[in-house]
């Protein structure tokens, strides 16, 4: 990004901020507050945020926010969309509040077409609780709870809940490391839910050093061995017929 | 206006009286029909908001976004709902959430049975990982129900402590006469977030941002202490209990909800005659323990009846540390209790 200016809705006086050096968390907030500078709608934003390393941002901008429990985020953002429906709704999760412990909500949400935004921070691992497994951990990874290495299962969020049903709703994938391709992912986002009043997704790519015990280099290798397994880019909803089984005619 | 209705339309018209206006749940028996009454409603009125959720979770945390806006809303559920409830319940204590719930006890544990039970009193007022930051309204008939649904809602968003109406199946489940009226008094809901749009942005101060998480064990002491002390004060502001007697008496018995129901029955019968009354906690949390202490006076036993193994007499006899009275206990937990039981017991 050449605008090396911090935005407008930066709450100055909580930094500098919690996360660890090196965390992705940060490069994510500047994208997310330079779309709300430019779509004027700081005073029209609520973002719940997950417990997960996103609590640690629980005054990282001059907007509404509201921290909750670990998986519930989706649900508070839904519900206060409801009581104001002209309001920008915003859901910062982990990979863990996302994809396991709120995966219920975050499946409802995209198959009722909730009027939200949610963000994603897939970091392969649960941050907050020292490096555990993770449904995103990439397989051999050496975590806390896969000191052997994980195995090869691991959730593909953006196409699951864009295949899941016909209705468009906006789902995208994105990295840190791709500062003007996550600003564009999540202003179309943001404008999805204030445009088409649906549902829309932006998973992030993103690095934690700390618990992927990571110097410099290897963080930025580390990202791009998860971009082989999770590809960046803009997903489509289905609309495919199941086959029919022609040995039954 | 006196109408023939059951207990589930009657909290559904009570919140609407109440001037709530949001409802977010998920189906589970007994109180479902208080789901599908307002979704009927909100079919007529477009001011109501109202959310099917994917689990009892989910209803409770879009019920706390709901009021987060400023709109009053409410959940009801009931039994293994009332458990997964106690998750959103736990955050509306830390933040001060003026969150209301009709919980539909049912018997336990686990799924247990459908209708009816006293079992919940522990869970509704106590559970989570919190020290029972809260109000629980235990009405005894259809008629309280209205009354303390209405007042539900006045409760929470005065004080800022979730309020919850405990009821069970046999209460909400059975059609009765109940006089619907306009409440007197009906304190305002506001938003707690997004309240302007027109905010300076360079002002920090017009921005809002609500955490639960305390960073240091002072934080947390510190908050519960605030909790506790605003809980003390509120209690003599909303404790409430009722002594049900005729005449002069030497036993009391003790019992809340439908069962108290069946005490005021006997008493009616037999209670001059075999000179036994009733306390009964309205609230079962706060506890009434003044009242209760101050009607002791020239008892020489009391009797805890409830529909349920432990839960009324652990209140109780907590309430009574210290004093040398004997206590007969008669649990019935998942059965109703007769007055006929009642006079037997006296005997
Ligand atoms: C109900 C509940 N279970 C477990 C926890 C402990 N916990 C806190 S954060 C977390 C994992 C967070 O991982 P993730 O969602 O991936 O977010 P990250 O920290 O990586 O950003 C867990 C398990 C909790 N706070 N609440």
């Amino acid at each position: 990004m050449t605008n090396l200016k911090i935005p407008k809705c930066w709450k100055v006086s909580s930094k500098p901020h919690n996360f660890c050096a090196g965390c992705g968390y940060p490069l994510m907030y500047k994208a997310l507050g330079y779309n709300i500078d430019e779509l004027k709608i700081q005073n029209n934003t609520f973002v719940g945020l997950d417990i997960g390393c996103a609590l640690l941002s629980w005054d990282f901008l001059n907007v509404d926010t509201m921290q909750t429990h670990h998986g519930r985020t989706i649900p508070v953002v839904v519900g206060l969309k409801k009581t104001k429906p002209k309001a920008v709704g915003i859901a910062i999760v982990g990979d863990g509040g996302g994809y396991a412990i709120g995966a219920q909500h975050l499946i409802n949400a995209r198959m009722r077409n909730e009027p939200i935004t949610v963000i994603v921070i897939n970091n392969a691992v649960y941050g907050m609780t020292g490096g555990q497994e993770a449904p995103t951990s990439l397989p051999g990874q050496k975590t806390s709870t896969t000191v052997a290495g994980a195995d090869s299962h691991l959730i593909q969020g953006p196409r699951m809940l864009s295949e899941m049903l016909d209705e468009e709703v906006y789902i995208a994938r994105t990295s840190v490391d791709n500062p003007v391709q996550m600003k564009n992912y999540i202003r179309k986002a943001l404008e999805w839910q204030i445009n088409n009043n649906g549902f829309s997704l932006v998973e992030v790519l993103s690095f934690c050093p700390t618990n992927w015990h990571t110097d410099a280099k290897e963080t930025r290798e580390f990202l791009n061995r998860m971009k082989k397994q999770y590809p960046v880019g803009e997903f489509k909803a289905a609309k495919r017929k199941p086959k029919e089984d022609a040995s039954l005619e | 206006m006196r109408e023939l209705l059951t207990g589930n339309d009657v909290v559904v018209r009570a919140a609407l009286n109440a001037g709530a206006l949001g409802y977010a749940g998920y189906p589970i028996t007994p109180t479902t029909e208080i789901m599908t009454a307002w979704n009927s409603a909100s079919i007529k009125d477009k001011n109501l908001r109202f959310l099917q959720t994917e689990d009892e979770m989910s209803a409770g945390f879009v019920t706390i976004g709901m009021i987060m806006g400023g709109l009053k809303a409410f959940t009801a559920t009931g039994g293994p709902g009332n458990v997964l409830m106690q998750d959103p319940l736990n955050m509306v204590e830390n933040m001060r959430i003026p969150f209301v719930a009709v919980i539909g006890q049912r018997g336990g544990p686990s799924t247990g049975s459908v209708i009816y039970s006293q079992q919940e009193v522990i869970l509704t007022g106590w559970g989570g990982n919190s020290e029972g930051y809260r109000v629980v309204y235990s009405p005894m008939n259809i008629q309280e129900l209205y009354d303390y649904t209405i007042k539900a809602f006045n409760t929470a968003w005065t004080y800022r402590f979730p309020t919850l109406v405990l009821t069970d199946g046999y209460v909400v489940k059975t059609r009765q006469e109940v006089n619907i009226y306009k409440p007197k008094k009906i304190v305002k809901s506001y938003p707690l977030l997004l309240k302007s749009e027109k905010r300076n942005p360079k002002k920090e101060s017009n921005y809002v941002n609500l955490s639960n998480t305390f960073v240091t064990e002072e934080e947390a002491f510190e908050a519960n202490k605030v909790l506790m002390d605003d809980l003390m004060k509120m209690k003599p502001k909303v404790v409430e209990s009722e002594l049900y007697k005729k005449g002069s008496i030497n036993t009391l018995v003790i019992a809340h909800g439908l069962v108290a129901g069946a005490v005021k029955e006997a008493i009616n019968t037999d209670g001059k005659k075999m000179k036994f009354g009733m306390l009964r906690p309205i609230t079962l949390n706060p506890f009434p323990d003044i009242a209760l202490k101050k009607a002791l006076k020239g008892i020489k036993k009391i009797i805890i009846v409830e529909s349920a193994h432990n839960q009324l007499l652990k209140l109780v006899k907590e309430a009574l540390y210290g004093l040398n009275i004997p206590i007969k206990h008669y649990g019935r937990p998942g059965l109703g209790v007769t007055p006929e039981e009642i006079l037997k017991l006296i005997k």
